[in-house]
Order: C-alpha cells, then structure tokens, then sequence
C-alpha cells in the first residue's frame, strides 16, 4: 500500500513548483528583501518597548541595549500616575464611542438617502459630497473654530462629537452608499408592498445587511478619532479635558522629556495598545475598506 | 340621464386625476423622505464646509485676534503674504522640498514592495500585516517614536551608525538633515499606500505575463513594459492622495521639531496654526489657508492634466 505513494522529496515541499536556479535565487532574494523591510519596519516599536521597560540608567547607553536588564515593569505605572491618564483614556473613550455612533447613523441614513431614494437635486448634491472629501480642512479651520467659540463650546467636547452627527465626513456617506448600491433594490419593493415605511427599509432591512460596512466605518472612523491631535490641540485646553493623544504631548512637553523617554515610551505604548489589538482583531475589515474604496484610513 | 352622464363624466374625472395625485403623492413622499433623509449632510455642509468656507473668505479681508473687533482691512493680509513675509516663503519652500522628495520616493517604493509581494509568497498576510503597521500607529505615536529614535547623542539610529564607525547627523538639530529626516519617516510609513498598490496587481491580468514571457521578455523587461503602464491609473491616484497629504504635514513637525531649527521645518500647516492659533491673527491665518488650498490645487490641477500623457485607462484610444 505504501509503495504506492510517491515520496515528496522535500526541496518540492520548500518550492512547489520546480524552480531553475535563477528562480530559486529570485525567489531567495525577493523574502531577503521583504525581511530587511520588515525589520526596518519593526525595529522602532521594538525600541520603543525595550525603552519603556528600562530603568532611567539604561536608556543612555552605548552599544544600544535591546533587552532590559532588569525589566522595569513598573514604568508603566509609574507613567500612568505621574499624569491623570485615567481621566484621558475616560475622556477619549467618550469621545471616540459617542462620534463613531454618530458617524455610523447619520452617514447611513444620507447614504440610504443617496444610493436608494430618488429626489431633485440629489446628483448634484453627491457630486458636492464627493468634493468635500478632497477639501483640505484648513480652509474651515479657523471660521469653524470660531463658530464653536461663539457657541461656548470651547474647551468642551462637543465639537469633537457634534460634527460626526451631520455627517461631517463625507468619505464614510461614499463607503456606505458603495455598500448600499450592491442590496438588490427589489427588496426595498417587496417591503414596500408589505407596507414598510422608508425609514423602516432602512433601519431593518438595509442596516441589519450592512455590517461589514459598518464595522469596517466604526473602525476605521473610530482609529482615527483616537489618533486624532488637531482638533483637540485647538478646542480642549484644560488638562482634565484632553484626550490621550494630547496628553502624550503633554507628557512630552514644549521641548521633549529631558531624561523620563523611558516613561514617555511607556506611555506611548499605552496609547498605541488598543490601536495595535483592534487591527489585529480585524485586519480583515482594514484591508476590505482599502481595496473597497481605494483609501487608506 | 343627462345627470346620469354627467356623474359618471366626473366620477370618470375625478378617478383620473385621483390616480394622477396619489401616483405624484408617492413621489412627493419618496423626494421628502430623501431630502429629509440626507438632511444631516446637507445641514452639516452648510454650517461646516459651506458657511466656514465664505466665512473664510470674508475673515482673510479682516483684522481680528478675537478681543477686539474685526475691522476690515481690503487686501492687506495678502500683500502682506506675498511681500513682507519671509516665513512664508520659507513655509513653502519647506513644504515644497517635502512634497517633491518624498511623494516621488513614496509612489516608487510603494509600487516595488508590493510587486515583490505580489509574487506568491508564503506569509504573505504577515508581511501585509507588517508594512501596514505604521500606517495603524499614525500621527502623534509614530512622531514621539521617531523623536527619541533620531536623537542625536543618544538615538537608536546614531547608536547603530556608531557601531559600524560612522558619526551620525544631528537629525532634527541640524538644518540640512531635517527635512531628510521626515522623508525618510514617510518612507517608513510607506507600507499604507503599498496595500492599494497590491490590490491593482492583482487586478492585472495573468496572460499579459505569460505572453511577455513566452516572447523571452525577462523580469525587469515584464516590470518596466507591463506593470508599471497597467498600474499608471493607481499610481496616479497614490499620487495625488501623497501630495494633498503632504503639503497638510502637522502633528510630525509639531511634536518633533516644532519648525526648527531656525525655521528649517516650519511647514504651511504649522505655520497656519500658530498665525491662528497661538498669535491668534485669525485674518491673516485665513489668508493662509486659502493660499494652502491655491497650492494644493495647482499641484493636483498639474498632475491632473499630466495624466493623459502617462496614465493608460483599459479601453481607452490613448492620444487619439
């Protein structure tokens, strides 16, 4: 019975095909390359968390050290309680959840409005929407500000949260209509004629089918509230109001920490954490929303 | 029957033009339902896109720091702009030398990681993964990392340098090195434009290839004459998205530099935001702002209309 089976030898096993010698080099060469970039790619966040887990007597040395010794575990908190971090990880929490929410709902219900329902004016309208996409922020920068000023809503979090409702970015409209366009219109008829009303074709059948384009908006509007610096560095001003990427630059001060990079690093981690764990999470959704609309988050 | 007649005659009438008001009700329900439905943009385009954009215009005609009150000053802040800034010009030249070095670097080493990765190779998603990383970090993260990673004395880059006899740079001290120094960061984070890059290759037919090389072309030859002209149209759009990124750098000079030394990275976005923001001249930053979007749209208008010189569209009578 054995005899049968043909033994694999194992240089097929490496390269499934037969390779000549040139390609096998091509091929050797090709993950060489890939490798030296990755490592270049790797090597900062690997010296960030050998700084963050050294003691302040090792960080300035000469060669560079790689492996803590001893490994300050109690940097991290040590970093957390030297500023109220706490309080920014709450604030940010807030913050990123309700305008992700608001992102979610409001650009789903234009883009329903958009993709599925006819009215005058409408095309123009959407060629409008997609120029807002490419408009630089700068050139509203400074009136809205001032909008906001006038409001009484500096130094508060409302205008970080309140634009999302309107549907302030317009590219999440453009993913989701994108989405929508695929759901065969007939089952909106079909609801019809049981007698849904607009609202409930949207908020049961379209929703509920839309998911993945959902998730793929909640993550990536909510990695880039959580990394967001312009905003908050204009509007919140007091340090009990300020998310976690301003207080990193509160950490660092006007002029860099002077010996504390190990604790600064420490803190960086703590930020860069659940960014990290969320795209592992899902990659997937990263990639798909990418090659979807061609746009990187 | 004369009455007869005329009741069917109205019933018949009024039938009709019931049909024809409940059918135009339907459309009326549907076009107030979407307007109503798409209400939250357009409320949300007019109070913060279309509003603050007029209000931009009519603030860069103005003197105002907030206290007082505007006062109307014609065309100053922009001969101001033009003639008696200095630091404008530096902001642009910065920006400029930026943008001219690092998009073209950007677009070629995009293109040539996803090519080799684009080889079937094991482990691709862990590759993927890996030059994707940067991009997930972003802004404010990556800017403190390369902050301490590029010191002079005691960073990981001179460290190493140092160890194969070479003296390192003063990367962000120095003005020759450190505009270098956030190009080769660009370059770092490179990995995210190299995903949608991917995606068009793999959108490229197979055939194309096989016949180039049953023809004898070899592997730069099926490169250079088949992907890089198949890819001109993403290429074009990295491209674009790299310029209007580009010229609106902030959170890395900011943290890093803040635009030293001696003005040596003071970029047009950083220098917006402290006219507005810190020296509170909120005319004079508007001025600013439009001339950031003049040279945004000049740079994409040129590249604009380059492309029917070097962007191939499948199905397309190029120069015809």
């Amino acid at each position: 019975m054995n005899q049968s089976r043909v033994r694999v030898p194992t240089y097929v096993k490496i390269f499934p095909r037969y390779w000549s010698p040139i390609e096998a080099l091509q091929r050797v060469a090709i993950y060489m390359i890939l490798s030296a970039g990755a490592i270049i790619v790797l090597m900062p966040f690997a010296w960030t968390l050998s700084t963050a887990l050294k003691e302040p007597a090792d960080i300035f040395t000469f060669p560079p050290q790689w492996i803590p010794d001893p490994i300050m575990w109690s940097n991290f908190p040590t970093a957390l309680s030297a500023y109220p971090f706490g309080r920014w990880l709450r604030n940010t929490i807030f913050v990123v959840s309700i305008s992700t929410l608001g992102i979610l709902l409001s650009c789903s219900l234009v883009a329903y409005s958009f993709s599925r329902l006819r009215w005058p004016g409408r095309d123009v309208l959407f060629l409008v929407l997609l120029a807002t996409m490419m408009l630089p922020g700068q050139v509203t920068l400074i009136p809205t500000f001032i909008l906001f000023r006038y409001f009484g809503w500096v130094n508060t979090f409302l205008p970080l949260i309140v634009p999302p409702f309107f549907a302030r970015n317009a590219f999440y409209v453009f993913l989701l209509r994108q989405f929508f366009m695929t759901i065969p219109l007939e089952l909106d008829d079909a609801a019809r004629i049981d007698g849904a009303s607009y609202f409930d074709i949207y908020w049961r059948i379209l929703l509920p089918m839309s998911k993945p384009a959902l998730a793929i908006a909640a993550i990536m509007f909510s990695q880039f509230k959580w990394k967001e610096f312009m905003a908050p560095l204009i509007y919140l001003h007091d340090s009990e109001k300020f998310t976690i990427a301003l207080g990193l630059r509160a950490f660092m001060g006007q002029y860099g920490p002077e010996t504390d990079w190990n604790l600064m690093m420490a803190a960086n981690i703590v930020f860069m954490i659940p960014l990290l764990i969320v795209f592992y999470f899902a990659q997937r959704y990263f990639i798909q929303g990418i090659v979807f609309t061609g746009i990187k988050g | 029957m004369r009455e007869v007649i005329e009741v069917r005659v109205t019933a018949k009438r009024h039938a009709k033009s019931d049909t024809v008001w409940r059918r135009s009700s339907l459309q009326w329900k549907e076009a107030i339902t979407g307007i109503v439905f798409a209400s939250p943009w357009i409320i949300g385009f007019v109070l913060f896109i279309a509003g603050p954009m007029l209000a931009s215009v009519v603030l860069s005609f103005m003197k105002w720091d907030l206290l007082t009150s505007p006062k109307w000053v014609g065309l100053s802040n922009y001969k101001k702009l033009i003639f008696d800034d200095p630091l404008v010009y530096q902001a642009l030249k910065v920006t400029t030398i930026y943008a001219f070095t690092s998009v073209p670097l950007q677009v070629i080493l995009g293109l040539l990681l996803a090519t080799l990765l684009n080889q079937r190779i094991k482990l691709l998603s862990l590759y993927r993964s890996i030059y994707y990383l940067p991009s997930v970090i972003g802004g404010i993260a990556v800017a403190i990392m390369w902050r301490w990673i590029l010191g002079t004395r005691f960073g990981l880059i001179n460290g190493l340098l140092r160890l194969i006899g070479i003296q390192g740079p003063s990367w962000l001290g120095d003005p020759k090195w450190v505009l270098v120094s956030f190009v080769l960061m660009s370059l770092w984070g490179t990995g995210g434009t190299m995903l949608i890059y991917l995606g068009g290759l793999q959108s490229i037919p197979t055939e194309l290839y096989e016949a180039a090389q049953v023809d004898g072309a070899g592997t730069w030859a099926r490169f250079i004459k088949i992907t890089v002209p198949m890819m001109t149209p993403v290429i074009f759009f990295n491209m674009i998205m790299a310029i209007i990124a580009s010229l609106q750098e902030f959170v890395a000079p900011f943290i890093m530099t803040n635009g030293g030394p001696h003005n040596a990275s003071l970029f047009l976005v950083l220098y917006l935001y402290r006219n507005g923001f810190q020296f509170f001249q909120m005319g004079y930053a508007s001025a600013l702002a439009w001339l950031i979007f003049a040279y945004i749209i000049v740079l994409t208008g040129l590249v604009l209309r380059s492309s029917s010189a070097w962007v191939y569209y499948e199905g397309s009578m190029r120069g015809r």
